[in-house]
Formats: C-alpha cells, structure tokens, sequence
C-alpha cells in the first residue's frame, strides 16, 4: 500500500527508475532536525488537518500529516512513505515547527523502573 | 485510537507509551519470522542511518572517524490497550554492525536473542553486546524442523550463559510460542530493573566466548 495513492502527483517516480528524488533533496541538504528527539518509536499524531491546496506543505510531508491523523510512529512513517528514517525525522521537525503534529517522547532508560508499565504489558501480553 | 484524537487540546495529546523491545541474533535464525508471528501488522521494513557517535571519544589524534551505515530493519506492533505500544525490531543480522548499535539499543525494554542449534556461534556477538550494555534479555532458542533437539542446559553451556539469564525453547512461526517468549522477557527484564539486586551477580559477566561449537 503507498499513502501517496491519493494524490497521485505527489512523488516523481520514473517508470523504470522508481523514485528519482533522492532523500536529502526533501529536506533541503539538512540531516538533523531542527528540535525534537526523533527516535524510532517517538508516536507522531496530526493535531491540525490540511487539504491539499493549503499551506504550500511538499506531497511528503502532506503525505506524512495524512498518515498521522492515527498516531503512527517514526519508524512507521518511513516505511509507509518509502523514506529514510534519518529524512523523515527532519521533516518532521519541520511540521512540529509548524504546528501540524504533536509527539510523545519515547521512554528513556530511566523511565523503565516503572512497575506499572511491567504489569500492564505482561497482562496485555497474556490477553493476546 | 479515537480516545487519542479527541482528547486533543491545544496540542497537548494524549498518546500510548511506546515500548521498544530487540529480535537479535544470527542471519537467518528467525527474527523476521518472530516479528511477524507477533505482530497485528504485517512486518514492515525501515531504513535507519546509524553512526558510531560515542565511540573513540578519547581519540587524541584529532581525526574525525565517525562512520555511518545504513542497515534495514524489519519490525511489527502489539498495542497494549490505549496506554502502550511495543514495537518490536528485527535487528540487523550482520556482525560488523554491532559497535553501531548504541542508538537502538537505548531506552529499549529488552532484547530476545534468537539462537539457532545449528549455528550456535552465530548469536555470540548479540550476547556479548546485551551483557556489555546491560540490557536485559533471554535467549529463545528456535527450533527448526530437522535440527537435532539439545537440552536447555546443553545449550546454556556452549553459549557460556550466566544462570540468571533466561533461556526457552521457542518456534519463532507459531504466534503462541512467540508471546510466550515476549513474556518470558518482560518478566526477566522486570526482575532485573526492579527486583533485588541480591542475587543479581549478574553484573561480571560470564566466562569468555571463544571460537565455534
């Protein structure tokens, strides 16, 4: 399945070549993100709608706000829009700036003494 | 996940935790396969640029050494109601990546170590990094159709497993030995972070691996 299917113009795909954009093109030569601490399994949830004539927003980062509108994490965002991880994090960013999507931090190590946590995944676990 | 839209205000959300937990161990001894017996979606597959930041750092020869490698993983999802979501990563198989793990090894819940009877060998590198970083993990051991069955203490001996860790027979395609192996995790990992550091010796770490079995 490809997010971009409902906006067919959205990626420049040649017939043979596949995608003929390459990553760093989509965020302009940058390779970090401006703020935030991307990792993996930071969820990312769209906080405010566009449609696709608003904002001046490129197809992948409309294409990402569309995706979120359930929470989705980065590492689901890259692959559902083909990206790079490191590319989708600065994109990212970007909508954060602009005020699209809110994020969660991801637990740091610390946060894993939590017993509650243990507990509630064991259960759920068990309940699969 | 409609509780998480509309409790939306002015951007503050509501949103799951999210849990991260690592499949290790030798090409082809059954991460993707145990992510996919897991998961409630299909396996998806995510490019990460990895960089040995950290590594070096007292280097005095002034040379920038840093060196990044793109590796594939292949991970899936278990939502755990509304307030938690493990994901679960296949990590890279090949060996030569291990010194770029430290990024995705941090904040992780723990690893499952996947070993393969065949190729024991294989999974050394994964338990040595796991032992080294401390992160909590148990080996699953995979049995594949044909594979001559060893006993877990036969096993336990020619990984040179300290006897706190963990280990249990699993077949990575079956769903219910898949949660069972998660299981087995979360409640290895619980006991190390939060219960008595007693018994926990397991800080020296076990006796040197070396060569093949």
């Amino acid at each position: 399945m490809s997010i971009f299917d409902e906006q067919p113009e959205a990626q420049w795909v040649g017939d043979e070549a596949g995608p003929i954009v390459r990553p760093y093109v989509l965020t302009r030569g940058r390779t970090e993100p401006t703020r935030g601490r991307f990792d993996l399994i930071t969820l990312v949830v769209t906080i405010r709608q566009v449609s696709s004539r608003e904002s001046g927003l490129d197809p992948e980062c409309l294409a990402i706000v569309r995706l979120c509108r359930q929470a989705q994490s980065v590492a689901e965002i890259a692959a559902h829009t083909n990206l790079p991880a490191g590319t989708v994090r600065v994109l990212l960013s970007d909508l954060l700036d602009q005020g699209f999507i809110a994020m969660q931090e991801p637990h740091s190590e610390t946060d894993m003494h939590d017993e509650m946590l243990y507990r509630a995944v064991l259960d759920g676990l068990r309940a699969l | 996940m409609d509780s998480v839209r509309s409790n939306r205000d002015a951007g503050r959300v509501k949103l799951p935790k999210a849990i991260k937990i690592l499949v290790a161990g030798g090409f082809g001894a059954g991460k993707t396969t145990l992510v996919g017996a897991v998961s409630e979606i299909e396996p998806l597959r995510t490019e990460e640029t990895l960089s040995d930041r950290g590594i070096g750092v007292d280097d005095l020869s002034g040379v920038e050494t840093k060196q990044t490698t793109t590796v594939a993983m292949d991970f899936g999802r278990i939502t755990i109601g509304d307030d938690y979501r493990l994901y679960l990563f296949g990590t890279p198989g090949q060996e030569r990546f291990w010194f770029l793990w430290d990024e995705l090894a941090l904040g992780a819940l723990g690893a499952v170590v996947l070993a393969d009877t065949r190729r024991l060998a294989d999974c050394f590198p994964s338990l040595d990094y796991f032992e080294r970083r401390e992160t909590p993990f148990i080996v699953a051991v995979n049995c594949f159709d044909g594979a001559r069955r060893y006993e877990l203490d036969e096993v336990r001996l020619g990984l040179t497993l300290h006897e706190d860790i963990p280990i249990v027979l699993c077949d990575a395609r079956q769903r219910e030995s898949g949660k069972e192996v998660l299981i087995a995790l979360v409640e290895h990992a619980m006991r190390m972070r939060l219960g008595t550091r007693s018994s926990a010796g397991s800080a020296e770490p076990a006796a040197e691996r070396t060569g093949t079995r």
